[in-house]
């Protein structure tokens, strides 16, 4: 097993490490292409601005490599994040972009629903999961995880919707399609709960 | 639901992890790396672990320690104490810290904040405002870890601070910390209705009903505590469980 957390020099990437160390993953940083031909799972992380990431990600030359390894490799992905936003066709954060189109949807602003909701989304809430999935085993409906976001995945299609947090009316915390997982929480951050989303990912191959 | 989060905080003076009254009379107890070790092991919902002597020896914050802290660190982690400039919070989020706490340095460059949001996104800049009832019953704010009155009252620097694009404010009530006799929760009330970022109340907690209190009288999203947790048998979780029961949303998920 080889883990890649690709780094497109944006964000500290010691915590996404630690807490894959922690589940027993054999992984590396890497901030070169090339490297995720050797990946048996691949972790895109992200903190920032949709756009800046994107920038990034196509200076670096990630784009195809990530696109490539992910559809014809069929090699498990997981975005975290940022990391689950890019995955989409386009996001709106820092101009209107072309996302990495590996699960599609947009990625719009949150919209406050209550005067006491407040943007950006930051603390523990609950994910329900909307699909039954190996990536969900052993977590309980209602769990909480750790989120920091102002935007969210909004699918084309219900298929890709795996699972769900009630904030700003209830919005799409994790997406799936085929070997690509995204989950809008950090489970590096998330302790014993995230811990049991990166071991479930990592037992999918 | 976004639930209200139970937090210990974690002061750390030279190699020691100490507690004081008043800021003052600092008693040490224990190390800080065993603390945060425990408090992970235990799923505690956050930890803000603050160098108390930075500031005063004008140093910058120990990157290596903080280092060793975060990698220890499952949970989000809020490093304060010593942040002076962008590159002090830089070296912070690198070290794995997930938010950071400016406090003194606010005082003399406001825009600290402002370019903080910018570079980092405002979830990582925590203002901490250290604040003491004045004869008038204003609540005025003091730097230097509490030593220095800034003239600044607190709501309008509460008001300031959140227009400048804080994340969050940690409101400590100067005279209140390390008496275990509640929070000043006057203090807390004015700031929490003063402003729509969220709120953590600190200084002064002694049992789970003061923390009750703060999230409700006080309108306080998170409460942080220390000598509660140091000096009795008190524990992040039977706080969460009795909060619970009095119908206050918080995570437990932990238990299961």
């Amino acid at each position: 097993m080889q883990v890649v957390v690709i780094d497109y020099g944006m964000g500290n990437l010691q915590s996404v490490l630690r807490a894959f160390e922690e589940c027993g993953a054999d992984v590396i940083i890497s901030d070169q292409p090339a490297s995720l031909k050797t990946a048996s799972h691949i972790v895109l992380p992200g903190v920032g601005a949709f756009s800046d990431a994107m920038n990034q990600i196509h200076a670096m030359g990630w784009h195809d490599a990530i696109r490539h390894e992910a559809i014809q490799s069929h090699v498990p992905l997981l975005g975290i994040c940022l990391g689950m936003q890019l995955l989409a066709d386009t996001g709106c954060e820092g101009g209107q972009t072309q996302g990495l189109g590996l699960v599609p949807g947009t990625v719009q602003k949150l919209v406050p629903d209550t005067p006491q909701t407040h943007i950006p989304h930051v603390g523990w809430n609950e994910f329900h999961r909307v699909q039954d999935h190996p990536l969900f085993e052993g977590i309980a409906d209602g769990t909480d995880f750790y989120f920091v976001h102002s935007y969210h995945f909004k699918p084309a299609s219900g298929q890709h919707a795996i699972g769900s947090t009630p904030y700003c009316g209830g919005f799409v915390s994790a997406v799936q399609s085929d070997n690509i997982f995204g989950v809008q929480f950090h489970p590096e951050k998330s302790h014993r709960p995230g811990f049991r989303i990166i071991e479930n990912f990592l037992n999918i191959n | 639901m976004l639930k209200v989060r139970v937090i210990p905080t974690l002061l750390w003076k030279g190699a020691g992890l100490v507690k004081g009254v008043g800021f003052d009379s600092w008693r040490r107890v224990g190390t800080v790396l065993p603390a945060v070790k425990v408090y992970n092991m235990r799923e505690v919902d956050e930890l803000i672990v603050v160098d108390i002597t930075a500031t005063a020896e004008e140093r910058q914050p120990d990157y290596e320690s903080i280092q060793e802290f975060a990698y220890e660190s499952f949970v989000p982690l809020t490093m304060g104490g010593g942040v002076r400039s962008i590159n002090d919070i830089r070296s912070l989020l690198r070290c794995g810290a997930d938010k950071v706490a400016i406090n003194t340095a606010a005082y003399a460059d406001p825009s600290i904040i402002t370019k903080a949001a910018d570079v980092f996104g405002s979830q990582c800049v925590v203002v901490s405002i250290d604040a003491k009832r004045q004869s008038d019953e204003r609540h005025q704010c003091y730097s230097h870890c509490g030593s220095k009155p800034t003239g600044l009252e607190v709501v309008q620097w509460a008001q300031k601070v959140e227009e400048l694009g804080a994340g969050e404010i940690l409101i400590t009530s100067i005279e209140r910390d390390g008496t275990m006799e509640g929070y000043d929760l006057d203090l807390i009330s004015k700031v929490s209705t003063a402003v729509n970022i969220p709120v953590i109340a600190s200084g002064g907690a002694g049992t789970y009903e003061h923390f009750y209190q703060a999230l409700t009288q006080g309108k306080a999203q998170a409460v942080a505590a220390a000598s509660l947790y140091h000096f009795t048998e008190q524990t992040p979780l039977q706080a969460k469980l009795y909060l619970k029961s009095k119908g206050i949303h918080v995570r437990t998920s932990q238990l299961t």
